[in-house]
């Protein structure tokens, strides 16, 4: 008798859980925080205050509309657009095989583009944008539903990714008389192509450099050490401007470059040098028994770091390369002091309207939220591979 | 039963299978390529010279009046050499960069700390602070500034606080120390009491080094170098305080007066005056490397492990000691290497002052550029001036790692 | 006496006069010895004794600075291609396991074989799944290291050496890592491979082990073999002082 009212069970204490509870608990638990409250509801209430007051009374969001085209693509001429709206639907149906195939984080960035493109098509835009809208996600769609279970195709589509950076560029390009020269790219369009190229590129030299650096052979050591240090000794802007002042006396004298090309090369060079650190960071975390037991195996080196060092070196660092990645597409908006017409370029070039005039902090917030909006996201999509990958878990 | 050991006579190793010969071979081959592709820039640059009719050299820097002006900085005359030009850029530079990282740091601690906080409300603004001003290019945000500094009121409008500091369109005005007829001897006194202050530190070092220590074994015996620490620790502050307010009674005048700006005519007279660039500048970097700053801090504080925490706890410490004695001294030499990389990246960022027209040693170094055509050499005065802010920070950063290491290891 | 009907008498490994050098420390000095073919030797000795380096030196994870080293014919040299060669025919078993985290338990078995060997995936991944068979551990094969026990996955390691199909075993303290009740089963695939007639180096403390499947035991102390004799002469009537001193203290626990 006396056992069974033992075994009752008993409930813990104050169980209760509900909005009142969660107040307590995490706003109003101890005096100081109390205060701490009442602060921070007065700094916020003013905050906003000033805020809304300004962006729905004072602000005059006339120009965003009115330059839209300016902002998305700068001067590229309006004849041509057909170019970008192709290359867009060609990532859009590699994207949607892609989230078919790839199960997980993929298809969760697809769903996400997706719903931009969506967004858009809602959102009071010119007809032409929506349309093109509208074609894009139906793409990603369509494709989508066909990538499904496909595994085979795996590595066409792989194929296609590694292909669709050079037809990018050609598509944009063009050629014959319906040439769009590079001077012509801007806005955010060209913040893009710079951002990518940079990320693309950058990434095999600091890998490259990371290995160098790390070499049991001192010269090679030695060189890519010098090259790292003084690299991110310096800041990006002495060599988009050595790209643009020096470049011209140390090559042959009738060698002429691209002044976006230019601007690329400088990224990747200076991305590459930090790139490399953050896979020595990697690197250095491997144990040596990797190493040697792959060598027990019989492994060449290429094939050691191919194969067991450089797989696990990345995967522990991927948090530090997104962030690179991130800097690298902040870092673009300094291509303007170069002549570049980028984001920022083409807001600055807005603002020298006569028109326009004054419209400073509107300008500046719009293209402000655009960057911080791909920022963010991308470094969303890093914590999302963290937790996937359970990075530091082991 | 060694005697059936058939010994096996190896073939002669070709060359392009000797490990050793293809380790030099590949190493003269790299240097060889790097030496080639030096060449090559290198001859480019002189037909490049010859054609623009320059030549290499630094002599342009103190034979000519640069004939610049600057806008603000040290004195300036046009009359007076590029030398000095640059030197004006040079110092620009550090004093954006110095109080840059002193505003840097003490906001982004708060936020730091902020975003650790109980208080949900506190932790949610500090992590939208820190999420918008780090996810938005540190360019557009000077800019930004510096268009919110060119909409402030007239000088006769100014925004006032305290009747001490003022905003205006022409920049901000803050109350600052000057020096008086006093400051001279005053100063006499400040420096012999640094130098009492080195000697009573190095007395102290030699006489715990020499005598205090003699009885122990040579490899327990604490470096002459951790006892002039000790000592720095110890006596430094007080030696030198003595000496410095023993001064300041001794001398006749007050070194200082408290200098506040005044309105007279169409200007602020007195005080100090940071003009619109370097305001815009100065915000721009703090609050963006604050942003920084404060994941850093975040992130260290969150690096000390709970168990060190429970394990505090267990031993009987207050909370407050539970923080002050543990968290904090394992927090610093997790904060102290990112930390000190983001004041290295705010110096390098500082370059963006190029981008409003504040003269910092690269939109100086841009001017004499055009000026005077002689890129090579001002370019590298550039790198090299960014090189050694760089490298005296890593030759730091090498010589503090090297002493956490130390420290790990002893306990 | 063991029984040792697989021994022949032809020797597949003969160090002369090895040394090495670590900066100023002398490692190995001067080790003369021949291993024959299908023969099991247990080296043992106080730890910073040499031993693990001098097996490492055998399939040159460690370079010997002087003498000769010649394996199943090939001599140890700054030959690359020797060099490649001479580590596709000794597998090695680490005291750390140092299995590949990222892969799984077949890829790391057959990333050898489809890599070196140049074996088809299909044909590499059936040897792997035999072999993961034959260590009694096929339900593992899709897991990842990390997700099994150290004994499994010491057991992966051997079959990862193994995979490569080598003729010669080096073990570098395989039981030292594990928890005492996975020692036995590591040790069980080793006497199973023992006498399948492998030729086996195992630096271990296991004295057990090495009284039963040993044919030689050699006792390492500062870079010199001090003593090498049967296991029942070694345990039984050890010659040298510092041998008589280690085994009592080994046998202790």
């Amino acid at each position: 008798m006396e056992n069974t009212a033992i075994t009752q069970e008993v409930k813990p204490p104050n169980t209760k859980k509900g909005p009142v509870k969660w107040l307590k608990d995490n706003l109003f638990n101890t005096w100081y925080n109390t205060i701490l409250t009442c602060l921070g509801l007065a700094f916020l209430f003013f905050v906003f205050k000033g805020v809304f007051t300004w962006v729905f009374t004072q602000a005059d969001w006339e120009v965003i509309p009115a330059n839209l085209q300016i902002f998305s693509i700068g001067p590229y001429p309006l004849e041509q657009i057909w170019r970008v709206s192709t290359v867009i639907y060609g990532l859009a149906v590699l994207l949607g095989l892609s989230a078919g195939i790839w199960n997980g984080l993929t298809r969760q960035i697809t769903v996400a583009i997706g719903c931009i493109g969506a967004i858009i098509l809602l959102l009071p835009f010119h007809i032409p944008v929506r349309e093109h809208a509208l074609i894009a996600t139906v793409i990603l769609a369509v494709s989508f539903a066909i990538g499904r279970n496909k595994d085979n195709w795996k590595r066409w589509v792989v194929v296609g990714w590694v292909l669709s950076f050079p037809w990018t560029m050609m598509m944009l390009h063009g050629f014959g008389a319906g040439t769009v020269s590079t001077t012509m790219w801007g806005g955010l369009l060209l913040t893009l192509i710079l951002a990518a190229v940079g990320i693309v590129a950058c990434f095999p030299l600091g890998v490259l450099l990371a290995l160098g650096r790390r070499s049991q052979l001192p010269a090679i050591r030695w060189v890519s050490t010098v090259y790292i240090e003084t690299i991110r000794g310096v800041p990006l802007i002495t060599l988009l401007f050595m790209g643009s002042i020096l470049l011209p006396i140390f090559m042959p004298g009738d060698f002429q470059l691209d002044k976006v090309i230019r601007a690329m090369v400088a990224l990747t060079l200076f991305s590459a040098a930090y790139m490399a650190e953050n896979v020595r960071g990697g690197l250095q975390a491997i144990p040596s028994g990797q190493v040697e037991a792959a060598q027990a195996v019989g492994l060449t080196y290429p094939k050691t770091m191919l194969f067991i060092v450089l797989p696990q070196a990345l995967r522990a660092v991927i948090p530090a390369i997104v962030g690179q990645f991130i800097s690298l597409f902040k870092d673009t908006s300094l291509v303007s002091i170069v002549g570049l017409v980028d984001l920022l370029g083409v807001a600055r070039s807005v603002l020298g309207n006569a028109e326009w005039i004054g419209l400073q902090p509107e300008v500046y917030l719009f293209v402000a939220a655009i960057y911080f909006v791909f920022c963010y996201a991308m470094s969303f999509v890093s914590q999302k591979i963290e937790s996937d990958l359970g990075v530091g878990k082991h | 039963m060694n005697n059936n050991t058939h010994k096996v006579i190896p073939d002669k190793i070709p060359f392009y299978r000797d490990v050793r010969f293809l380790k030099v071979f590949f190493q003269i081959l790299f240097v060889i390529v790097v030496i080639l592709s030096a060449g090559f820039f290198y001859s480019n640059m002189l037909n490049g010279l010859r054609r623009q009719n320059l030549e290499l050299g630094l002599s342009f820097l103190i034979d000519s009046e640069a004939g610049i002006e600057i806008s603000e900085g040290i004195d300036f005359d046009p009359s007076e050499t590029f030398l000095k030009a640059f030197w004006v850029g040079v110092v620009n530079t550090l004093k954006v960069s110095i109080l840059g990282i002193f505003c840097a740091t003490v906001i982004g601690f708060f936020f730091g700390i902020a975003r650790l906080s109980n208080n949900w409300l506190i932790r949610q603004i500090a992590s939208v602070y820190i999420e918008c001003f780090r996810n938005i290019p540190l360019i557009l945000q000077i800019i930004f500034w510096y268009a919110i500094m060119l909409v402030l009121p007239v000088v006769q409008e100014s925004i006032r606080f305290f009747d001490s500091i003022f905003i205006n369109v022409r920049g901000v005005y803050v109350p600052s120390l000057e020096g008086t007829a006093g400051l001279i001897p005053w100063l006499w006194y400040f420096l012999s009491g640094i130098i009492i202050t080195i000697i009573v530190v190095l007395g102290l070092a030699a006489f715990r080094y020499f005598f205090q220590f003699r009885e122990r074994h040579e490899a327990d015996r604490p470096s002459f170098i951790s006892n002039i620490i000790f000592g720095a620790k110890w006596v430094a502050a007080p030696t030198f305080l003595m000496a410095t307010i023993v001064g300041w009674l001794l001398t006749p005048e007050v070194p200082f007066e408290l200098s506040r700006p005044e309105l007279q005519g169409f200007n602020f007279v007195g005080g100090i005056n940071f003009s619109p660039e370097f305001t815009a500048l100065l915000i721009g970097l703090a609050v963006y490397t604050s942003a920084f700053i404060a994941e850093v801090v975040r992130s260290g504080i969150q690096a000390v492990v709970k168990g060190q925490r429970e394990a505090a706890r267990s031993v009987g410490l207050k909370e407050s000691q539970v923080l002050r004695l543990v968290v904090v001294p394992q927090a610093i030499p997790v904060i102290v290497p990112p930390l000190t990389s983001q004041y290295l990246n705010l110096a390098k960022n500082s370059s963006l002052a190029i981008f409003i027209g504040f003269p910092d040693l690269f939109q100086v170094g841009e001017i004499m550029m055009n000026q005077t055509g002689q890129s090579i050499p001002i370019f590298a005065m550039i790198m090299v001036s960014y090189l050694i802010m760089s490298l005296t920070t890593s030759a730091f950063m090498n010589w503090y790692n090297h002493r956490i290491t130390r420290m790990g290891r002893s306990t | 006496m063991t029984e040792n009907e697989s021994t022949t008498n032809d020797p597949i490994i003969i160090c002369e006069d090895v040394h090495k050098w670590f900066d100023d420390f002398h490692v190995l000095k001067g080790i003369t010895t021949t291993f024959k073919k299908g023969e099991r030797a247990v080296i043992c000795g106080p730890s910073g004794s040499g031993k693990s380096t001098f097996i490492r030196t055998i399939n040159r994870l460690e370079e010997h600075q002087r003498g000769t080293i010649i394996v199943d014919g090939i001599e140890l040299s700054n030959d690359l291609r020797n060099i490649n060669l001479i580590r596709q025919e000794v597998g090695m078993v680490f005291q750390q396991f140092n299995l590949f985290p990222h892969l799984t338990n077949i890829k790391n078995i057959s990333l050898g074989p489809i890599q070196v060997r140049k074996m088809s995936k299909r044909a590499a991944e059936e040897a792997a799944l035999a072999l993961l068979e034959r260590m009694d551990i096929a339900d593992q094969a899709y897991k990842y290291p990390a997700e099994i026990s150290g004994g499994q996955q010491q057991r992966v390691a051997i079959a990862r050496a193994l995979a490569m199909e080598p003729k010669i075993m080096l073990f570098d303290e395989p039981t030292s890592a594990l928890d005492p009740e996975m020692i036995s089963e590591v040790l069980d695939v080793m006497r199973e491979l023992a006498h399948s007639g492998m030729t086996m180096l195992v630096v271990t403390h296991e004295m057990g082990f090495a009284r039963e499947v040993a044919d030689r035991v050699m006792f390492f102390d500062e870079g010199v073999v001090i003593e090498e004799a049967a296991p029942a002469d070694f345990f039984d009537n050890p010659q040298h002082e510092r041998t008589k001193l280690f085994i009592s203290q080994t046998l202790q626990h």
